[in-house]
């Protein structure tokens, strides 16, 4: 099991947000995590990377990655984590970029960071950006001179070049346009596929997850109320929830219903 | 519960709030109490004050610059004035400069601010490069080119200052002015036939007021600075009126042996300053509205 | 790029042009009559006449307007009543002392400020925050005046560690006589190589530079912290988190570059705002620079003077906005494309 998550309690003062008994995310699995704004999913994969506490949140429980516990870890040793272990990719992905920088900059330091040299940072760079079908000629732009696409691409090839195990996508397709998100979704899917990452898949739109992941888990009110299989979850929920959540999808056709 | 019961209980609440206000924005509540004290002092100057005569053109020959003692805890100056009397009564000038100029600047600025955001097109260009030219000086050395050319004085430097404030404004409400007039609801309100009037009272002003009033808190500081300096190069008031950048620059020549007469009136000016700048900043805390939509 | 420079320059034509208009408006409301004042107290009517034929003043106000715009571009920027020479060479001399003050001033400002206001993000809501906090709103409400007054009485005058006044020691004008070529006095020295004046203008700057700094310093420090508090917020920061960076790397470069582009258009204003500062300073340090100059000018009603004065920090605020705008599009990519 690459990564597990056990009682995992997250609040901001006297508001729990999240309380997860028991979350697992296998080797090379793509694990859909979905729910309403506000369900607290964000704030999950933010604890997981260790960054919910920089909000002001507290965070208690066990979470493992590959058997190693994180909660106890130093602000070092996380560090060391982040980008190397564990990698995230954001919604509005350009504005997930430093809008000062050049892209190629980021990157580059970012491997530096996790102790690559220079010249094999420019040469992971530049074989990560073919990896996901971009030139490695963009890495030379802004972030606004990117699109959407381009720049969520980026992430992604930022994440295997980094060589992380587990990849927390925090609706990484919802700024996008809808054929855009296809691609997105397919690299994700190659990715796990090719480098064998395993994927966090956060969303509240049930039809991308539907495409993509293996396993499903949905969320309400900071709790996982319903979790198993994509295709049997979906088609046959068995909570309440899980089934006001399925029917709320509209259907091509189904303004005749 | 008898009447004094019920005052008691009230008391009691607006104190409480107090306190919430207290703990939740210190700078602006600091600001305020010191200024609150500043003006207190000022308006009852002459209760309070030793020597109220003291503040204009008394002489005592016989208490000239004597050091800050329990009869006189500021000293006196070179005409044995007591300081203390004329600091205080320095205060009531000065709240007195920051009032009238912020209030003649804001009634030539806002209207034209609204007037060249509204309505745009040539007018508002003209208006605009006309602010573009006062401010491209700063305000201090604009006063004092104005300030110069009249005989020196308190109302004359008021109207100088005045004249090089109200740019800042016209600048602000025209902004605000101009994305108010987009919005579809304001076309829309035109069509109906409701007047210009009633749009720029009803939709712009209030949009506008934010900023104004965030505005004007920052600005009171710097008034009294620039005022302060005015009066220091002699350009301003006038002996025997009590100003504090006067008092300053009078007591500069008997500074290395007489310290407290240029020292009490500056300090005096940097509190008030400082109350003043508190405020401001704890009022765009506040009230920014970015602050204000990410509660 | 070059589009974004002309434009801007162009703009900034537009508003000195204004600007001269302006005052030579505001000349006209001047009180006395130039023609007498050049004449002199005992000058007979026929010398008076004669002034009047010299300084242009019988021909309508719109000729002399043209004039005078004319000669600005020229280089002829009138003759002052006062002195009696070239408006322009006087300010040649004047201007570059007080250049050297406000530029001590505004890199003492950056060098304290800066820090201090990345101090204060760094540990918001903590003790050093406090602070600085404190410190910077004293900055900024500081009468200059004042603490003119009493950085000269402390420093100088009880301690005895810095000279009083003056740009540099009156004596060394006979032992160790500087060649001028820029009129500032530390860069002569420095190019001249004389070491005795460049150790006394070193010593003489300390002081007024310092107080010329408190506003810019204080200001600084309170537009770093609220910038740099705003852009850690920001999505982009979050990512670079994610990456492995921690606080040192974000404050050192990956927030403070994005937070330093609002701070760079503030430094600009200030240091326009830092020059009328130092007219107050120059009063107090004996500072032969544009202070006193304009001072003894507008008492003496020299209205040539007084203009020339007026054109040259118009001309320095349309300068500075310019570069200011150069250097924010160099530093922020997105800024290039408006």
């Amino acid at each position: 099991m690459t990564l597990e998550v056990r009682n995992l309690r997250v609040s901001f003062g006297q508001r729990t947000v999240v309380a997860i008994d028991a979350l697992d995310l296998g080797d090379g699995e793509i694990l859909g995590l979905v729910g309403e704004s506000g369900s607290g999913k964000s704030i999950t994969s933010l604890s997981i990377i260790g960054l919910a506490r920089s909000l002001g949140a507290t965070v208690s429980g066990s979470i493992k990655l590959d058997g190693r516990e994180l909660t106890t870890l130093g602000e070092r040793e996380w560090r060391e984590l982040r980008g190397d272990r564990i990698a995230m990719i954001f919604q509005a992905p350009i504005s997930s970029l430093n809008p000062v920088m050049r892209v190629g900059d980021v990157f580059v330091r970012a491997l530096r960071l996790h102790g690559a040299s220079r010249a094999q940072a420019r040469d992971r760079a530049r074989r990560a950006m073919e990896e996901v079908v971009l030139s490695p000629q963009l890495l030379a732009r802004y972030p606004h001179q990117l699109s959407g696409g381009q720049a969520q691409r980026v992430a992604i090839a930022m994440a295997v070049a980094l060589r992380a195990r587990v990849l927390l996508a925090d609706e990484p397709t919802s700024a996008l346009d809808v054929t855009v998100q296809a691609e997105i979704l397919s690299l994700i899917g190659r990715m796990r596929l090719e480098e064998g990452i395993s994927v966090l898949f956060v969303s509240h739109d049930l039809a991308v997850v539907a495409g993509l992941c293996d396993r499903v888990a949905i969320m309400r009110a900071g709790q996982i109320v319903e979790s198993g299989a994509t295709a049997a979850t979906l088609r046959a929920p068995a909570t309440e929830y899980g089934r006001e959540l399925i029917a709320a999808v509209p259907r091509l056709g189904d303004a005749h219903a | 519960m008898t009447a004094v019961g019920i005052g008691a209980g009230r008391a009691r609440g607006v104190l409480r709030r107090l306190g919430h206000e207290l703990a939740r924005n210190p700078t602006l509540t600091v600001g305020a109490v010191v200024l609150a004290i500043v003006v207190v002092v000022a308006i009852f100057a002459p209760l309070l004050a030793p020597d109220p005569t003291d503040a204009g053109n008394a002489t005592h020959p016989l208490s000239v610059l004597q050091a800050p003692s329990s009869a006189h805890p500021f000293g006196t100056d070179e005409l044995g004035r007591d300081l203390l009397t004329r600091v205080m009564y320095g205060g009531r000038t000065s709240l007195q400069i920051v009032v009238e100029v912020l209030a003649i600047a804001a009634a030539i600025g806002i209207p034209l601010g609204l007037i060249a955001g509204y309505f745009g097109g040539a007018v508002d260009q003209v208006i605009m490069r006309v602010t573009d030219i006062f401010l491209a000086f700063p305000a201090l050395l604009l006063s004092l080119a104005i300030a110069s050319v009249f005989t020196p004085s308190v109302g004359h430097m008021i109207l100088a200052i005045a004249v090089t404030w109200w740019p800042w404004y016209t600048r602000l409400v025209r902004g605000e002015a101009a994305s108010v007039v987009r919005r579809p609801y304001v076309e829309s309100s035109r069509t109906l036939g409701v007047s210009h009037a009633r749009i720029v009272a009803r939709h712009v002003l209030p949009n506008a007021a934010t900023p104004v009033l965030v505005q004007i808190s920052m600005d009171a500081g710097g008034v009294l600075l620039v005022s302060a300096a005015i009066s220091f190069l002699g350009l301003g008031a006038q002996d025997p009126t009590p100003e504090w950048g006067l008092m300053v620059s009078q007591g500069a020549s008997y500074f290395s042996t007489q310290w407290w007469y240029a020292t009490f009136p500056g300090i005096a000016i940097l509190i008030t300053a400082m109350a003043f700048n508190l405020i401001g900043d704890g009022l765009r805390e506040r009230l920014d509205p970015k602050r204000v939509l990410s509660r | 790029m070059t589009r974004f420079v002309l434009k801007r320059l162009g703009l900034g034509v537009l508003v000195v042009l204004g600007v001269v208009v302006l005052t030579f408006l505001i000349a006209r409301v001047i009180p006395g009559d130039p023609a007498v004042t050049y004449a002199g107290p005992h000058a007979t009517p026929a010398a008076i006449a004669h002034a009047r034929q010299v300084l242009h003043l019988d021909k309508p106000v719109i000729v002399q307007l043209l004039d005078y715009i004319k000669g600005v571009v020229e280089g002829n920027w009138g003759t002052s009543y006062r002195t009696k020479q070239p408006v322009l060479s006087n300010i040649g001399t004047a201007l570059p002392a007080s250049i050297e003050l406000v530029v001590a001033g505004m890199l003492i400002a950056v060098l304290i400020g800066l820090p201090l206001g990345v101090l204060s993000a760094r540990f918001a809501s903590r003790a050093p925050d406090l602070g600085v906090r404190v410190v910077a709103v004293v900055g900024v409400s500081m009468p200059v005046f004042w603490l003119a007054l009493i950085m000269q009485r402390v420093f100088s005058g009880s301690l005895h560690w810095l000279p009083a006044a003056g740009q540099y020691n009156a004596n060394l004008y006979y032992t160790h006589p500087l060649t001028s070529y820029t009129n500032i006095p530390v860069l002569d020295a420095l190019l001249t190589g004389n070491w005795a004046v460049l150790g006394s203008a070193l010593s003489h700057l300390v002081l007024p530079a310092l107080v010329v700094a408190a506003y810019p310093a204080g200001l600084i420090a309170r537009m770093v912290r609220a910038s740099l508090l705003d852009t850690l917020a920001e999505s982009h920061v979050r990512m670079v988190r994610s990456l492995g960076f921690g606080e040192r790397a974000l404050f050192t470069r990956f927030a403070l570059r994005p937070a330093l582009n609002p701070v760079v258009q503030v430094v600009a204003l200030v240091f326009a705002y830092s020059l009328a500062n130092t007219f107050l300073v120059e009063a107090v340090f004996d500072w032969a620079g544009l202070g006193s100059y304009a001072a003894n000018s507008l008492q003496a009603l020299d209205t040539p003077a007084v203009m020339g004065v007026t054109l040259v920090v118009a001309v320095t605020y349309v300068v500075l906005n310019l570069i200011v705008d150069i250097v924010q599009a160099l530093i922020d990519p997105r800024i290039r494309i408006q």
